[in-house]
């Protein structure tokens, strides 16, 4: 178990080392990243000071290792557009886009969770095609373009939802909805195929032939089983839904991050538009990390060995 | 005395292929009935519709089981339920398989008698050591994968007995084990049906398990019934070509070194290749022309069997 | 080829209706997609004029919708083909490289792959389209280069099946160059899961296309992509429902046609699922 963490531990910190230095090269893709830094209109005098102060007149590698250095001590910089601590303009907009994600996973798994279970008992029936369209029109909307159509239907036409921005809780349910149809039926299908691997096995009817009905074998037995390889995927959803939260936050005037980046990227303010990235990606990597740890949680097997 | 199980023309079909063809037998209580043949003949099958628990390709297309004189045939989902686990369990091939890899051993008792583990934990406890489990009290919170396939087993025998019911079905239950852990389980089961007056069904293809825990056997071939009887007198006089093959391939001490042993010629028809007569005739060495027009009933042969054969009585 | 059902007949029909559609725009396009009339803005579909119908209205300059979609269908199919184009033989040279070679190779490609896979796809798509500036060539280049790990993945899983097989085992011996082995007896086997993987990312990449657009990273106006048509729409729902509706059912259609075919293609490839 233990030897299992440290593993895991080391492979994410292999990747978000990855993470780093694909984010650091991307940035210097245009050439001089001092031109990314600077606001619109600055002067060439001004580029060159701005050059030499921030170092990036050095060699590469020794902007690399002051950049690696840099955000080991958790210092990610000064937004040179809004004179401010980028950690502290991305900080605050964190809030909404968990609120939005947790939000867009609250119907993902609700709805997601049930109808892959229901598709796989049922495998076969009517209810099974239904759930069935359900969980390809998901896969197939884009979130802008069903957002804009919720917009239209409950935001125009029915005038029930706010159209835009954060003011009240109602705000959060038709982005949250738009943002959450994909990953719904992720869910759903995930559910479904793991449901139905277990549905098959020795111990489903030997739960039968001690007199469980199909449902309660399900409950007591085949849920457990199924969860293991739907709590991975659930964990890689939430690292989505985050970078999914760019269009919908756009879509919806919501002020989270994904918002943040596509304005930043709008204002030439790059290293708002990196942290965001960085920090997407940092929750991604963590996710995955706690799927395994749920994994174990769930898991006797691996719980049991040292 | 009245048998704990009648199975009476029982015929199962899969699509329009008939698999199981009018097969009947009786089991009364603490008898060990085999029900032998080679996989595919359609044994396990049997099984699962005694106790409804087909697969949803499969169709019941006649017959009827009765349970201690009850036909239980028609009855609700959910009064079958009511009876599985509790009047007539059942065993699998797999041991390890059959049991749910994050339940613990308690759990999966405790599920049998339909109560919560911490109400009846002693009851299971004793169970337990019945089946021959050492250290009951570390077995019960254990996880199937900490356990060997033959304490799997011993464990499913629990589950299966602990609400003594009157049948047990076991779906070759010592197949997948080693030899010597296949005699114990045997050993087990005979001992237990013995003690609680159960009527076992056992399902297996090996005659040497038949041989060691049989009182009385039902040979199928392709889906029906070939011979029935007492084992002693099927093993020392078959009244059908096919069991004679059958026994005269298990090897014997007192077969001369490097001699062969009989091998039966051909193989089973698939149920697409079913015709009209005896499905076994295509590999028999009696078959004649009768055999393959007509279906041979099962007739009685005097002395307590049945067996479906026309020239049953040509058998030396 | 054995066995299309009508569905799939007619998810095939729609497929090559886009196509032709997205081929054909210059000709079969009622009017210039880029001529403005300012006095016919937001026109609702149906408007009839002397030069003909906008028979899907018109946009924000008075464009005809019909035309631009016409043409927007050629941004989002031209985008989706060359960038799965380079990362599919990008992403299965490294795969190839990693089944082939194993060891350190193997470690280092597949390192990256992870890492690559842990940096969400639109995330950093948006970063690189943001730093060398939105345009057609870039946002392939994005997306080509971006989207490689899932074929690598495949690749290098399938390369190491195949890699021990007999006849691989008897060329080696025969002396064929690991090239040669490669290329004419490897690659010929693993294409059939590659080309699903080919298939989805086709329909993601549409997807990205007309997400990044709508961002105003993708197409850049006043060249006419679903995406940015929907931008425009989005700042228009209460007046011009259907600057988003068209456009949008447009992209639906052509994304559930895509992921369908591949859903089609994997029963096909996939051996598990034959016969059943």
């Amino acid at each position: 178990m233990i030897r299992l963490l440290a593993g895991r531990l080391l492979q994410a910190a292999v990747a978000s080392f990855g993470v780093l230095t694909i984010v650091f090269f991307v940035m210097r893709l245009s050439g001089d990243p001092t031109l990314l830094l600077v606001p619109e209109g600055a002067s060439a005098e001004q580029v060159a000071q701005l050059r030499a102060a921030l170092g990036f007149d050095r060699p590469l590698v020794v902007q690399y290792a002051a950049y690696l250095g840099d955000l080991l001590r958790l210092d990610l910089g000064e937004s040179l557009v809004q004179r401010a601590p980028v950690a502290g303009i991305v900080g605050e907009r964190i809030p909404y886009t968990l609120a939005l994600a947790g939000g867009a996973l609250l119907v993902a798994l609700g709805i997601g969770i049930p109808a892959g279970i229901l598709m796989a008992v049922h495998r076969g029936g009517v209810l099974e095609r239904a759930l069935a369209a359900l969980v390809l029109a998901g896969q197939s909307l884009p979130t802008f373009w069903s957002g804009i159509l919720l917009i239209l239907f409950f935001g125009v036409y029915l005038g029930w939802l706010p159209t835009s921005g954060a003011d009240s809780l109602a705000s959060l349910i038709m982005p949250a909805i738009a943002l959450g149809a994909l990953t719904m039926s992720t869910f759903a299908r995930m559910a479904r195929i793991s449901v139905l691997d277990e549905l098959s096995r020795d111990y489903v009817t030997a739960a039968r032939a001690r007199g469980l009905s199909v449902w309660a074998a399900v409950s007591r037995h085949v849920l457990r089983n199924a969860a293991i390889p739907v709590v991975t995927i659930a964990a890689l959803e939430i690292g989505n839904l985050l970078a999914g939260a760019v269009i919908v936050e756009t879509v919806f005037a919501w002020p989270g991050i994904g918002q943040l980046a596509i304005q930043s990227i709008q204002a030439r303010d790059f290293l708002v538009v990196q942290t965001v990235v960085l920090f997407v990606s940092s929750v991604y990597i963590a996710m995955n990390l706690l799927a395994d740890l749920a994994y174990a949680a769930i898991d006797p097997r691996i719980r049991g060995r040292s | 005395m009245q048998p704990a199980l009648i199975v009476e023309n029982l015929s199962l079909a899969l699509g329009r292929a008939n698999l199981v063809d009018s097969v009947g037998f009786s089991v009364a209580p603490g008898e060990v009935l085999a029900l032998v043949g080679e996989s595919g003949c359609g044994k396990s099958v049997t099984a699962q519709a005694i106790m409804r628990l087909l697969a949803p390709a499969l169709r019941q297309t006649g017959g009827r089981v009765l349970l201690a004189g009850q036909d239980i045939t028609a009855l609700p989902e959910r009064a079958m339920r009511a009876l599985r686990g509790q009047a007539m369990s059942m065993i699998f091939q797999e041991p390890q398989a059959a049991l749910d890899p994050l339940a613990t051993v308690g759990t999966h008792i405790a599920e049998a008698l339909r109560r919560p583990l911490r109400d009846v934990r002693d009851q299971v406890l004793q169970m337990l050591a019945e089946v021959g489990i050492s250290d009951p009290a570390r077995r019960i919170d254990q996880y199937p994968f900490e356990l060997s396939g033959g304490m799997c087993q011993r464990v499913m025998i629990a589950c299966a007995l602990i609400s003594r019911p009157a049948v047990l079905l076991a779906d070759e239950p010592t197949t997948a084990l080693d030899v010597t852990i296949q005699a114990q389980i045997l050993d087990l089961l005979r001992r237990l049906a013995a003690e609680r007056r159960t009527a076992v069904v056992l399902i297996t293809h090996d005659m040497g398990v038949v041989a060691d825990i049989a009182d009385r056997v039902a040979v199928m071939y392709a889906g029906r019934i070939a011979e029935t009887g007492p084992t002693a007198q099927i093993f020392a006089r078959p009244r059908h070509p096919y069991t004679s093959l059958l026994l005269a391939s298990i090897p014997r001490l007192t077969d001369a070194p490097k001699s062969t042993l009989a091998v039966i010629e051909g193989r089973v028809p698939t149920p697409a290749e079913f015709g009209p007569g005896c499905r076994f005739a295509s590999r028999c060495p009696l078959a004649d022309d009768t055999c393959r027009a007509a279906t041979p009933p099962l007739r009685d042969m005097a002395d307590g069997r049945l067996s479906a054969c026309f020239h049953a009585e040509q058998l030396p | 080829m054995r066995g299309i059902s009508p569905g799939m007949a007619l998810i095939l029909l729609l497929l090559v209706a886009f196509i032709v559609a997205a081929l054909a725009a210059p000709w079969i396009a009622p009017f210039d997609p880029l001529r403005q009339s300012l006095l016919m803005r937001l026109r609702p579909p149906g408007t009839t004029v002397a030069a003909g119908m906008y028979l899907l209205g018109t946009d924000d300059l008075g464009r005809d919708l019909l035309s631009r979609v016409l043409h927007g269908a050629r941004a989002s199919i031209a985008v989706a083909a060359l960038s799965v184009s380079i990362s599919l033989a990008f992403g299965t040279l490294l795969g190839l490289l990693a089944g082939w070679f194993r060891g350190w190779v193997a470690v280092a490609i597949m390192r990256s792959v992870d890492t690559m896979l842990s940096i969400p796809a639109i995330l950093l798509a948006v970063l690189t389209v943001a730093v060398l500036g939105p345009s057609f060539l870039n946002l392939i280049l994005v997306l080509g280069l971006t989207r490689w790990p899932r074929y690598t993945r495949v690749a290098y899983a399938q390369t190491l099946q195949v890699a021990t097989l007999p006849y691989i085992r008897a060329a080696e011996m025969a002396g064929a160059g690991s090239a040669r082995i490669l290329w004419r007896h490897i690659l010929p086997n693993i294409a059939g899961p590659l080309m699903v993987v080919a298939t989805s990312e086709f329909g993601l990449m549409i997807l990205f296309e007309a997400g990044l657009s709508f961002l105003g990273l993708g197409i850049q106006p006043p060249y006419p992509s679903w995406g940015s048509i929907m931008s425009v729409g989005r700042q228009y729902v209460e007046r011009a429902w259907w600057l988003t509706v068209f456009p949008g059912a447009c992209l639906f259609v052509l994304v559930l046609c895509v992921n369908l075919f591949g859903d089609w293609l994997r029963d096909r490839v996939d051996p598990r699922s034959q016969g059943r």
